[in-house]
C-alpha cells in the first residue's frame, strides 16, 4: 500500500480547513501520514492527528519552519519523501509554492491542481483556465501532487487516532527571511470555506460604492465577500478577494455574481457552486449562461432592495 | 546585475480555447498565439528594474517551437536586450521540470543574479517553472509578487498569498515569479517593434544544456468540463427572495 505524506496547512496555532480536502485525496492513494512543519505548533500536531483515518504525524518544530518559507521547508519534505511514495499539499498560495520545489529535489514532474484520483498514478486536473480537463498519468517513481479543495469533500476533522513523531530537519537554508506580513483580518467567514459568496465586479463603480452595495448583503446572508479580477485590478477590494482562474478557486452552496459579466477567468474560479445567482444589466452577459437565477437590472437599485426585504 | 526573463508562447488570453473531437487536446490551429499575460509582467519589471540601474542586461529565454521567435521578438520590442530560444518540434509540450532544467542551464551559461518568470502559463496552468528552477540552482524564491525591490545583495518580494499579502527577502542570486499586480507591461511601440528585428536572437536545443524533455505525465485524454446550463431568470428581488427562501438561505 502506498504510503502518502500529506502538508497540514496552519498557522502554528490551528489546522486550517483546506488539510481536510487533501486527506480525503490522499486517502484514495493509500495510508495518510502528515507533516506539521511550523515553529512551537505542537497543538497543531496534535489537532491534526485527530482527523480521520490520519495514521502518523511527523512535526518538524523548529524556528526555520515557522512561516512555511520553501526554501527551508522543501528539503525537509524530501528526506521525509525517502520513505513516502506521494507528496500531497493542497493547492492553496503555501501549497502552490512549496510543492514544485520538493518535487524539483525528487526530480519529479508535480501534477497540479488536481480534481479526482483516477488510479494509483492517475489523475484528472484543470487546464485552460478549467476550459478542458486533462486524465494525466505519472510515469515518476514518486508523486508530488497538489490537491484543489473544492473537488474533495472533507475529511472528519475528529474521530481519527493518529500518533506524533518529532522529525528534525535541515533548517535554515540561510537564503530568505520572513520580513512581515499584512493579512486581511475579517469577522466574514473565509472565501475558500463560506457556503455563501457575494461577489462584485467592475460595475460597482469604486472602492466606497463596493463596500456600501456588497458588504451589507453579504452580513445579511453571513456571506464571504469575492471579487472579479477587475474589481480588484481597479482597486475596490484588496487581492485575496479575488475569485477566478489565478485567484481563489470556490464551490460555495450559493454564489451570488453582482456585476459581474462573466469572463472566462473568473468562470474558472467559481462554477463548481452549487447554485450560482447573478444580478446584471447586461441580459446577454455571459454570468447568465451560467447563473441558475438571474436578475436583470441596475445593480444599485436592486441589491440594496435585496438587502432590504432579505 | 544581469537578468533572465523567461516567457511562453501560449493560446492568447482572450481566446476560447476548444477541445478536439478526439479528446487528444486543446486545437491551437489557427488559433491566436501570444506571450503568456504573467512572462510580460515579468518582462515588464525586468526593463523597469533596468530603467532604475539595478539590472544591466535583460536576456529573455523561451523554451518552445520555432514560433516562439515572435514571442521573444515582442519581449525584445518590449525592452529586453537580446533572446535565446532553446527550440523544439512543433507540436512538443516540455513539461516544467524540463523547463526549469532548460532555464537552469541557459541561467549558468548567462550568470544570470534575476531570473524572474511568471507564476504560471494560462495553457497548462501548472505554476511550477520559477519554483523548479529555484529548487535546481539552490536559490531562493519569491513567487507570487506584488513588488519587487533590489536592495543591496538581496531582493525584497511581497507575495500574493491566501490571507493578503507576505513580506520576504532573498538572498541574491533569486528567483521571482509575477503575479498580476506587480505592474502594467507597455506596449512596444513601433520603432521599438522595427529595433527589437535587428537585436540578437540565437536558437539552441534542449540537447545544448544536456535536458531530456521527454514527458514523465502521460495525457490520456482531454475532455470539455462539465457544463452547467442557463438556468432561469426570474422578474424582480420579490421573485429572487422567494427562491432564496425556497434554497433555505433567507
Amino acid at each position: 500500500m502506498a504510503k502518502t505524506l500529506v502538508w497540514v496547512e496552519h498557522d502554528n496555532a490551528s489546522v486550517k480547513d483546506a488539510t481536510l480536502a487533501v486527506v480525503t485525496a490522499a486517502s484514495q492513494l493509500g495510508e495518510v501520514h502528515l507533516l506539521v512543519a511550523g515553529s512551537g505548533c505542537a497543538a497543531v500536531a496534535d489537532e491534526a492527528a485527530k482527523i480521520a483515518g490520519v495514521g502518523k504525524v511527523h512535526l518538524a518544530d523548529d524556528p526555520a519552519y515557522a512561516n512555511a518559507l520553501a526554501e527551508n521547508v522543501a528539503p525537509l519534505i524530501a528526506d521525509l519523501m525517502g520513505h513516502h511514495d506521494a507528496f500531497l499539499a493542497p493547492a492553496t498560495t503555501t501549497g502552490k509554492n512549496v510543492a514544485p520545489r520538493v518535487a524539483a529535489l525528487l526530480d519529479v514532474m508535480q501534477v497540479s491542481d488536481i480534481l479526482s484520483v483516477e488510479g494509483p498514478k492517475t489523475f484528472t486536473r484543470p487546464i485552460y483556465a478549467g476550459n478542458a480537463i486533462a486524465t494525466v498519468e505519472s510515469s515518476d517513481p514518486k508523486l508530488v501532487i497538489t490537491v484543489r479543495g473544492t473537488a474533495f469533500a472533507k475529511a472528519a476533522p475528529t474521530g481519527g487516532s493518529g500518533t506524533v513523531e518529532a522529525v528534525a530537519g535541515p533548517g535554515d537554508a540561510g537564503t530568505s527571511s520572513f520580513v512581515g506580513s499584512e493579512l486581511a483580518k475579517s469577522e466574514r467567514p473565509e472565501l475558500t470555506s463560506a457556503k455563501i459568496i457575494v461577489s462584485g465586479g467592475r460595475a460597482l463603480k469604486d472602492a466606497d460604492t463596493f463596500q456600501q452595495i456588497i458588504f451589507p448583503l453579504a452580513d445579511k446572508l453571513n456571506a464571504g465577500v469575492g471579487a472579479s479580477r477587475a474589481a480588484v485590478d481597479a482597486g475596490y477590494v484588496p487581492n485575496d478577494y479575488q475569485v477566478g482562474q489565478t485567484g481563489k478557486i470556490v464551490a460555495p452552496e450559493v454564489y451570488i455574481a453582482v456585476g459581474i459579466s462573466g469572463a472566462i477567468q473568473h468562470l474558472a474560479g467559481m462554477k463548481d457552486s452549487k447554485t450560482i445567482i447573478a444580478i446584471n444589466k447586461d441580459e446577454d452577459a455571459p454570468i447568465f449562461q451560467v447563473a441558475d437565477i438571474g436578475l436583470v437590472g441596475d445593480l444599485f437599485n436592486l441589491v440594496p432592495e435585496l438587502t432590504g426585504k432579505l | 546585475m544581469k537578468a533572465l526573463v523567461c516567457v511562453k508562447r501560449v493560446i492568447d488570453y482572450n481566446v476560447k480555447p476548444r477541445v478536439k473531437a478526439d479528446g487528444t487536446g486543446v486545437d491551437l490551429a489557427n488559433v491566436k498565439m501570444s506571450m503568456n499575460p504573467f512572462d510580460e509582467i515579468a518582462v515588464e519589471e525586468a526593463i523597469r528594474l533596468k530603467e532604475k540601474g539595478v539590472v544591466t542586461e535583460i536576456v529573455a529565454l523561451s523554451v518552445g517551437p520555432a514560433k516562439a521567435q515572435e514571442t521573444l521578438r515582442t519581449a525584445l520590442a518590449m525592452g529586453a536586450d537580446r533572446a535565446v530560444l532553446v527550440q523544439v518540434d512543433d507540436g512538443v509540450e516540455v513539461e516544467p521540470l524540463a523547463v526549469a532544467k532548460i532555464v537552469k542551464g541557459v541561467a549558468e551559461e548567462e550568470a544570470a543574479q534575476l531570473i524572474i518568470t511568471g507564476k504560471q502559463a494560462i495553457d497548462d496552468d501548472s505554476n511550477q517553472v520559477g519554483q523548479m528552477v529555484a529548487a535546481l540552482m539552490g536559490r531562493p524564491q519569491g513567487t507570487f509578487a506584488n513588488e519587487v525591490s533590489v536592495e543591496g545583495d538581496a531582493v525584497v518580494v511581497k507575495r500574493e498569498i491566501d490571507g493578503g499579502l507576505e513580506t520576504v527577502k532573498l538572498a541574491l542570486p533569486a528567483v521571482v515569479t509575477t503575479d498580476l499586480r506587480l505592474n502594467e507591461p507597455r506596449y512596444a511601440s513601433l520603432p521599438n517593434i522595427m529595433k527589437a528585428k535587428s537585436k540578437p536572437l540565437v536558437t539552441k536545443a534542449p540537447a545544448d544544456y544536456g535536458v531530456d524533455v521527454a514527458p514523465r505525465l502521460k495525457t490520456l485524454k482531454v475532455s470539455e468540463p462539465a457544463v452547467r446550463s442557463a438556468g432561469i431568470k426570474v422578474a424582480d428581488v420579490d421573485a429572487l427572495v422567494a427562491k432564496l427562501k425556497e434554497m433555505g438561505v433567507a
